[in-house]
């Protein structure tokens, strides 16, 4: 089995008073596409904060690579190679295309060229002078993820890459995270779209009120699925 | 040939006058909306901040015997070193709370400052002589123009324009612009946002601080000199809108031409035209000539 990269336990997150993660645990090993689920208010976009340290008050334990990122702040945390992508996207409206995209600095040697990402995303290269902001919402979902495979960073946390967008897009994304994963990334993956998340995912958690209450291998789904349905309350 | 029954002398000595009290305006305003970007605080020590950099000159000349030149460079790194401090110690405890805080903090830095200084040197100014390679004038025919007052026009121009460009057009300006924008996400990125946002307070007081060195020749070295300027200042901020660089410097320059101008027309209204076009501009255009809309 691959080694563990990311091990987080006992979890807990707190923005001012209100107390959002209690205790969550969970582990995503080399190469593995995990992918947390759960419903609106869960916590699962919590989780992926805290581990990246956007969330100030947390407590627990979280470890990369044997490395305990509970007390870093987020830039020490992004430098050892993790990096993340929000569910609000974070496109900057005061930078172009091209400076959104060379925003985040290089962590690590290897991160993708510019050749490979307008292979991958053909319409940013047409759009680079353009304001950030005025791309369409899945050539801003494609910039988000760009710029996060410039830098080299080997463990990619992924916030609903597919909210709101068309199916030829969430096609095109797919095709990126399988490729991604081809090429050995660890990614960590929030979704509510489960169909997506089925193709390209090897292992489910599912989250309900800011902890972890079951774990789903991909080769379970099929007899597991009502219990999702359950789950998610589709 | 004269404008309006007005000898063109008068004319374009107020112009002139109007320009250079709009290169301090342009100056200031550009360093507070640089503040006002990253901190989201209203610097309201920033025209202590300015006098401190005239005095800066004045000490190094009095006792280390360097000169305007080497104050110029040297007053800027030391006042922004004050600044540095100021924002490790106060105001990062600050960012989360209403801009009021900000505000009230850094008046009463600035009426401490004022006080010590004042206390010390009284309120009356210390001279500063021009630079020797700066004495003198050009007759233009229509005027003469003394070389200080064009060398500080220049010089605060381009020194606008550079930091226009540099937040605008360059690497680390796309780190400040998205840091303004979403500062916990460029630090998820992996830039050391809390560094960067001292520097920049540093960099906004060492800007304050260049004025100052380039207002000692012309206005004297006092205690009370920033306090009477930042006023002014502060209607050009409104009027301008909080935030924008170009709209900074544009407006700085804009209103003190139109202050000469006022001076030359009609100078009893010369000291409140500014404070009129405010009054103008909140009630048209709340978020200022250049402002965003929040
Ligand atoms: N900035 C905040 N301040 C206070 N409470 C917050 C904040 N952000 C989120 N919460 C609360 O924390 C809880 C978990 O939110 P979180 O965004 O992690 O959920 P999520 O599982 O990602 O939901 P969604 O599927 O809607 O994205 C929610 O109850 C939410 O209201
Ligand atoms: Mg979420």
């Amino acid at each position: 089995m691959p080694e563990t990269m990311l091990k987080v336990a006992g979890l807990h997150a707190f923005y001012g008073e209100s107390h959002i993660l209690h205790g969550v645990d969970l582990e995503v090993r080399a190469g593995e596409v995990v992918t947390l689920i759960g419903r609106n208010g869960a916590g699962k976009t919590t989780t992926l904060k805290s581990v990246v340290g956007m969330i100030a008050d947390r407590r627990g334990s979280v470890a990369y690579g044997g490395e305990e990122l509970i007390r870093l702040p987020s830039h020490r945390i992004a430098r050892l190679g993790l990096a993340f992508c929000p569910e609000e996207r974070g496109i900057f409206a005061s930078l172009d295309v091209e400076e959104n995209l060379m925003l985040p600095p290089a962590l690590a040697d290897g991160g993708m060229g510019l050749d490979d990402i307008f292979r991958l995303f053909p319409n940013l290269k047409e759009r680079l002078r353009s304001q950030g902001t005025k791309l369409s919402g899945g050539e801003q979902q494609m910039l988000a993820i760009a710029r996060i495979l410039r830098t080299g960073a080997r463990f990619l946390l992924l916030d609903e890459p597919t909210e709101g967008l068309a199916p030829v897009i969430i096609e095109q994304i797919g095709a990126c995270i399988g490729e991604l994963k081809a090429k050995g990334f660890t990614i960590l993956l929030v979704e509510q779209n489960f169909r997506f998340a089925a193709e390209v995912a090897d292992r489910f958690y599912v989250m309900e009120h800011g902890r972890i209450v079951d774990e789903i291998a991909i080769a379970d789904l099929d007899q597991r699925r009502t219990d999702i349905e359950a789950y998610l309350g589709v | 040939m004269d404008f309006f029954g007005i000898p063109p002398q008068a004319l374009f000595g107020q112009l002139l006058l109007g320009l250079i009290n709009g290169a301090f305006y342009a100056m200031l305003s550009l360093g507070l909306a640089v503040i006002f970007g990253m901190l989201n605080i209203i610097n309201f020590t920033h025209g202590a901040q300015y006098m401190m950099g005239a005095f800066a000159a004045y000490f190094l000349l009095q006792y280390g015997g360097l000169g305007y030149w080497w104050s110029l460079l040297l007053a800027p790194v030391i006042v922004g070193a004050t600044g540095v401090v100021i924002e490790r110690l106060m105001l990062r405890h600050l960012y989360k709370l209403d801009h009021l805080y900000g505000l009230l903090l850094t008046f009463g830095l600035a009426l401490i400052i004022q006080g010590l200084f004042q206390n010390e040197f009284g309120s009356s100014g210390l001279p500063y002589r021009i630079p020797q390679e700066l004495t003198g004038g050009q007759n233009l025919g229509f005027m003469f123009l003394p070389n200080y007052r064009a060398w500080v026009v220049v010089v605060s121009l381009a020194v606008c324009l550079a930091t226009w460009f540099l937040i605008e057009r360059t690497k680390l300006g796309s780190y400040l612009r998205a840091a303004t924008e979403n500062p916990a996400l460029v630090q998820a990125f992996g830039i050391n946002v809390p560094r960067m946002i001292t520097l920049t307070y540093g960099f906004g007081v060492g800007l304050a601080a260049f004025a100052g060195v380039l207002a000692a020749p012309i206005y004297q070295v006092s205690p009370l000199m920033g306090s009477n300027l930042i006023i002014i200042v502060f209607a050009v901020v409104v009027i301008g809108g909080m935030g924008s660089i170009m709209g900074a410097i544009v407006t700085g320059f804009g209103l003190g031409i139109i202050e000469g101008l006022t001076k030359v027309f009609y100078p009893e209204a010369s000291s409140t035209v500014i404070f009129v076009i405010m009054a103008i501009v909140l009630l048209i255009k709340p978020a200022g000539l250049f402002g965003r809309v929040q």
